[in-house]
This record gives C-alpha cells, structure tokens and sequence, in this order.
C-alpha cells in the first residue's frame, strides 16, 4: 500500500464525496454525488461531492465540512454492501427529464 | 446553471467493463497518458471519472479512481496516470501494463464537477498538479463541441518539466487563456516570480466575481481548500465554485 504518512496523521487523510460517485452507482441509479444532503448533527445543506471522505477504514466514512459529524458510510463486503445513512436527514436529488 | 443528474443512467445499474490498453504516451518523466478501447462505452461529460480494477490471479484485488482526461470519442476514453512513489496501482499501470492487456473499468460516475457543452458563462479552471486532467477534458471537450465559453486555466505546478499536455496547450485555442503559476522554478524569462498560488494570481488571471463564472478546482486538498477560500473571500458565489480533490489514497 501506500507508504505516505504525512506529519499530521489527518493532513491530506481526505478526499471529497466526488469519490463516492463509483461507490454509491452500484446501489443508486442516479448519480448521488450531485445530490444535495442536509447534515443530521449541525444541519447544514450542501452537495454530497463536498462531504469529506475518509478512506482509511473498513470502507469510506463520510463527514460533514462544516462539523465533521458522520453523513454516511459504506461498507462493500464481497457480496452485500452497508450503507449506514443515519447522519443525513435527507437528500435532494436532481432529476433530469 | 443545469445541475441535472447523468442522462441514461437511469435504470441501469453500472457493470465493470474490460479495456484493453492500445496506446500509452509520456505526458513527463512520472505521468502517462493510456488510451483505453471500451467496447460499447456510453459516452462521458468533461470531468467525470472511471474507476480502474485490477485483479491479481490469486484473486486479490484493488481500485482507485482516475479522471478521464479526454473529450468524449467513441469506444475510447483516456486516463493520465501520474506516478506516485510507493503507490500499488500507479506503478502497475505505468510499467506493468503492455499494449494489448486488458483491465477492469467501471463509469463514467461523478455528474457534479462536470463542465457541459451547453455552458454559456465564463469558465475559471484552477489546477494544481495532475488536477489538471480533468479541466484539460474541460478544456478539449469545449474544442470538441465548438463551443464559444470563454476559459480561463490557472495552472499551478512546481516546474516546466512537470508540464502536463504541453504541446496541446502551447497551440491553444481561441478563447482559452493559459497562465502558468510555477511554485518552484519558472522558465527563462518568465515574469512572475516561483511562488504559491496567490489571491493577487486570482484577481489578475481568473475572472471578476461580477462576470459570474462557473469556477473549477482540481488539485491536492490543502490546494483546493485555499484556492476555494480565496474565491470566496475575492466575492465568488460559493454556490459557482466546483472542487475536486485528490489524496495519498490514489497510489
């Protein structure tokens, strides 16, 4: 794996929800990333593509910019995938046609 | 600005796809372009990324994401890949993958940091490193549907030698402006001193708040996150500026 271990453990430990995109299109059919969440613990709205993405764990945890608290995580296991969503009151789903 | 989800998803489920490599082209002394035959792709927006598969005999097997860099064409789509010194997929597809060889793709995903033809207003692309390639498939996806979107790229990068797509952005196109920020060393000749992305780079070679552009960021993270503060402090609409980000993870 990859040998970087940067001074700060949690400088650069992060991508953003863009990341998500392949993840989530094996259970959406739409594309998520694009979607607008609301944070189930400050309440702030903003595109999934801007949560931040921890990927370090079992899976990918998602936290909200504004106050870190978990949005969403996923866990892909060999034939079942976990989507823990309880930190999102909702999500708004722009739909084209 | 249209903020509508992939059109011919819906429904559809996205498969793993086989891809055989046909052509690799040395982009700088640790980046490549690979150019992938996919048979029966569907087609991808300028921005949107694929994830790459591999899977070893034993059955092991691991993936990581890549923008596309190219416009859409056909069966084939390309990826750059910028070697990263340790990393277990980059290195694979720079030394290991020969002409002919087949890997697993899956895409195109991502419908929000995407630039689409039927964008009118001013474009600002900021990029940091390899964030440039997905802002060059902007870029060459503009070209490729004749659009008139007046672009302007900022393109921060440590030295000439780390250039990516040199020769396409040397011949240009009308309505693109190119500025190179070096942080390092800058060319012979060259006016602006090596230095970090400043918001004075911002304010000279990006576009006034007031021109409303769509703005598009791709770099490291701690990059990206300056680069959209200064945006917004310079009076950007938060709601205009598109970030992407890339860490240690892509190896």
């Amino acid at each position: 794996m990859d040998a970087i271990v940067p001074a700060d453990p949690y400088a650069d430990s992060y991508l953003d929800g863009n990341a998500l995109a392949g993840p989530l299109s094996e259970l959406f059919a739409v594309d998520v990333t694009a979607a607008v969440s609301r944070c189930a613990h400050c309440g702030s709205t903003g595109p999934v593509a801007l949560l931040r993405v921890y990927p370090r764990g079992p899976g990918l945890t998602a936290r909200c910019p504004d106050c870190s608290g978990v949005v969403l995580r996923l866990v892909r296991g060999p034939d079942t995938a976990w989507l823990d969503m309880r930190g999102a009151v909702r999500l708004a789903v722009p739909l084209a046609d | 600005m249209a903020r509508a989800a992939v059109s011919g998803r819906l429904g559809a489920r996205l498969r793993w796809q086989a891809a055989t490599l046909v052509e690799r082209r040395e982009e700088t002394a640790s980046a490549q372009t690979l150019v992938f035959d996919v048979p029966g792709w569907a087609g991808h927006l300028a921005g949107q990324h694929v994830d790459v598969r591999l899977t070893a005999e034993d059955g092991y097997s691991t993936q990581r994401s890549y923008s596309l860099a190219s416009a859409q064409d056909a069966d084939r789509l390309e990826l750059t890949v910028q070697r990263v010194p340790d990393g277990e997929v980059s290195p694979y597809l720079i030394e290991g993958l020969a002409v002919g060889d087949r890997i697993e793709i899956r895409g195109p995903v991502g419908g929000w940091f995407v630039w689409r033809p039927e964008q009118r207003e001013p474009v600002l692309l900021v990029a940091g490193g390899s964030g440039l390639v997905p802002l060059m498939a902007m870029i060459r996806a503009r070209e490729a549907e004749g659009s008139r979107a007046p672009f302007r790229l900022l393109y921060s990068l440590r030295e000439p030698a780390d250039r990516l797509y040199a020769p396409d952005l040397e011949r240009g196109s009308a309505g693109l402006d190119v500025t190179y920020v070096y942080t390092r060393s800058a060319p012979q000749g060259a006016t602006r001193p090596p230095g970090r992305l400043a918001p004075a780079d911002l304010v000279q070679w990006g576009w006034p708040p007031d021109f409303e552009p769509t703005v598009y960021v791709c770099g490291p993270t701690g990059f990206v996150e300056a680069a959209a503060v200064q945006l917004v402090a310079q009076g950007h609409d938060p709601g205009r500026i598109r970030t992407e980000r890339f860490g240690p993870s892509g190896g």
